[in-house]
């Protein structure tokens, strides 16, 4: 496996990453009502294969409702997304088959409290791409191993500390074989000394080509992994461009006012 | 206080703690006469112990009849338990015929050896024998009790009684509550509001009526709304009485579960991929189960003493028995052992029940939070 990078330190990527040309997701006009709030506001996104997105913006501006959106845990009420070729409507097994190639990654991790790590990490893919069950531990270990907690595979996720609790929960989806993987502010839960050994794992899967949308304030972060970083304030897009111009040269004011707010220490 | 060494920092030893503070002592000092209103409640208790307990031993070991076979040899001042004797197989088999209890106790043995292997921690073959007691075994000892096949003669259950019919109700009740509350509780929760209303009416219609009334309705008035001719069974129709209105309190316990489950949970199900049904019953119902286990063995316990409510409807379990033999002409008198013994066959019931319970909330515990 490649080494790893540090988050902190680079300004720019050690290794080209490529993009490609297919489109895995575009999202066209959507709007999202809760209720009476419009809470995302014409959004337009096209994301391709390779690409690694950063979403930043303040709390309350709809980031989170977005990509949520992508999987359906929310519902748009107008637009169009359309995922791999399938459209996300209210068809049930298009919703689930979408489910399958996007993987997701929560704040709070989600693990399953009742069931080992390793049961945690093979139930999906027996139960819903009918692996049989040696072959998806075979492949939960291999992702365990990546993550870098393999003697953790026997223990419940109460018993791991919160940094291994979100690598099983990204090892956790990588066992699916996602296309594509969405980061809903993967290290806001956890105390600082852990965030470094999650974005880690998280440049490194950036770094095997895995198509990411991450919803962060971690800015190193973007500076190092992302070709894009996206603002967002009160459901709108406000901001779009390359890690470099965005932070150095950011040209609506409220960019500016966000980024003065979250780079000052 | 003046001969207390000084230590320099970070040698102290660990001294054992003064004794008035650990141990019986400590405990009875801390909870029994810690203040003064504590002493006097702790005397207080004393003396009703005192008035209550050596009256007690009297009544029913030391002045009590333990042997004999007639009216004539209770003669003592303390419990006759020659009556139970004497009545002990209509108490525990109602008037189901002698020479056929064998079939009883075979039906009996069989659960009760398929539910202690089902205990045993690590025995290999409890999957296999789960699905015995739940699909093969009622096919069983629906033979073997009613009969009327394999040469068995035909016993009608308004001959089924006493402990025997106790517990006929409160297995069946018990059971079939739980999956039938299960989709209850879901069927509650749905986002769609036809189907949702229809539910809520369902439980709160059978939450809302006293079981004694649902008892006595289906024995009652459900044979008027039957076509001539028509009829089932009347220890049948009360069963489903029972079971549908247990299972509408158990839906309830079960749903305040599903609703402690944090979002988070159902929304990785989701995630990956899940369907409903799939992440409701491999990650939402393990959880919500396990964590309203008192609530369920609540239900159970409550439902297994009222299955004595049936004796409304003629049919005679293990208290209506107790009182229908108290009624007996020559055994005027001792209907207050009949209850006794009925309430303290009740309580090592219940809170075997209750044990169990804990047990396996100790059990799932582990690893979990």
């Amino acid at each position: 496996m490649s080494s790893e990078l540090n988050a902190e330190e680079l300004v720019q990527p050690a290794v080209e990453m490529t993009i490609s040309e297919e489109v895995m997701i575009q999202m066209a006009a959507v709007h999202k009502w809760y209720g009476q709030f419009h809470v995302l506001k014409d959004i337009n996104l096209t994301v391709r294969k390779g690409e690694r997105i950063v979403i930043c913006g303040p709390s309350g501006s709809g980031k989170s409702t977005l990509i949520r959106c992508i999987n359906r845990l929310e519902e748009h009420q107008r637009g169009q997304i359309v995922v791999e070729g399938t459209e996300l409507t209210g068809d049930l097994k298009h919703i689930e088959q979408i489910r399958r190639e996007v993987g997701m990654v929560f704040q709070h991790f989600n693990l399953f409290p009742h069931l080992t790590v390793m049961e945690n990490l093979t139930l999906a893919p027996i139960w819903v791409r009918k692996t049989p069950k040696a072959e998806a531990e075979a492949v939960a270990m291999k992702y365990l191993e990546w993550v870098k907690i393999p003697e953790q595979a026997q223990k419940f996720p109460g018993q791991l500390s919160g940094g291994q609790q979100q690598r099983v929960a990204i090892a956790r989806s990588l066992c699916m074989n996602p296309k594509v993987m969405l980061f809903d502010e993967p290290t806001s839960a956890l105390d600082p000394e852990m965030i470094k050994e999650v974005l880690d794992t998280m440049i490194q899967l950036a770094q095997e080509g895995m198509t990411m949308i991450v919803v962060t304030h971690e800015m190193g972060f973007a500076k190092t992994v992302a070709n894009r970083v996206i603002f967002m304030d009160a459901g709108e897009i406000i901001e779009e461009n390359d890690p470099e111009s965005f932070f150095t040269n950011p040209q609506n004011d409220r960019t500016k006012l966000f980024l003065s707010q979250i780079l000052s220490h | 206080m003046s001969d207390q060494k000084s230590y320099t920092p970070g040698t102290h030893p660990d001294l054992s703690a003064p004794v008035t503070e650990i141990g019986v002592v400590g405990w009875v000092r801390h909870n029994l006469f810690s203040t003064w209103y504590n002493i006097l409640l702790t005397a207080l208790g004393l003396w009703i112990l005192y008035l209550v307990i050596p009256p007690l031993i009297h009544w029913t070991i030391l002045d009590a009849d333990w042997v004999g076979t007639t009216r004539q040899d209770c003669s003592r001042q303390g419990a006759c338990w020659v009556y139970i004797h004497v009545w002990f197989r209509q108490l525990m088999y109602g008037l189901y015929p002698k020479d056929q209890i064998w079939r009883i106790n075979v039906t009996y043995l069989m659960l009760g050896v398929g539910i202690v292997l089902l205990l045993i921690p690590r025995f290999p073959w409890k999957k296999t024998v789960a699905v015995f007691l739940i699909f093969v075994f009622p096919v069983i000892a629906y033979l073997l009790l009613v009969g009327g096949h394999f040469g068995l003669p035909d016993i009608e259950t308004p001959k089924w009684g006493g402990l025997f019919l106790t517990i006929v109700i409160g297995v069946v009740g018990i059971v079939m509550s739980l999956p039938i509350g299960v989709v209850l509780a879901l069927g509650r929760r749905s986002d769609m509001p036809v189907v949702k209303s229809v539910y809520v009416a369902f439980i709160e219609l059978w939450r809302g009526v006293p079981l004694i009334t649902v008892l006595f309705m289906s024995s009652v008035m459900f044979p008027l709304f039957m076509p001539e001719g028509v009829d089932f069974n009347k220890l049948v129709r009360a069963l489903v009485g029972v079971m549908l209105f247990a299972a509408a309190y158990m839906a309830e316990v079960i749903r305040g579960g599903l609703q402690a489950i944090p979002k988070g949970q159902y929304e990785a199900a989701d995630a990956l991929g899940l369907s409903y049904w799939k992440s409701m019953g491999l990650i939402i119902l393990p959880q919500a189960m396990k964590l309203v286990i008192p609530g369920i063995v609540n239900t159970f316990i409550g439902l297994f003493k009222d299955t004595t409510l049936v004796l409304i409807i003629g049919l005679f379990d293990f208290l209506g028995m107790a009182q229908f033999v108290g009624t007996n002409p020559d055994w005027l008198g001792f209907a207050v052992e009949g209850y006794v013994f009925v309430a303290f066959v009740f309580f090592w019931f219940c809170w075997g029940m209750s044990l169990y319970s804990q047990n396996l909330e100790k059990k799932l515990a582990t690893g979990y939070r």
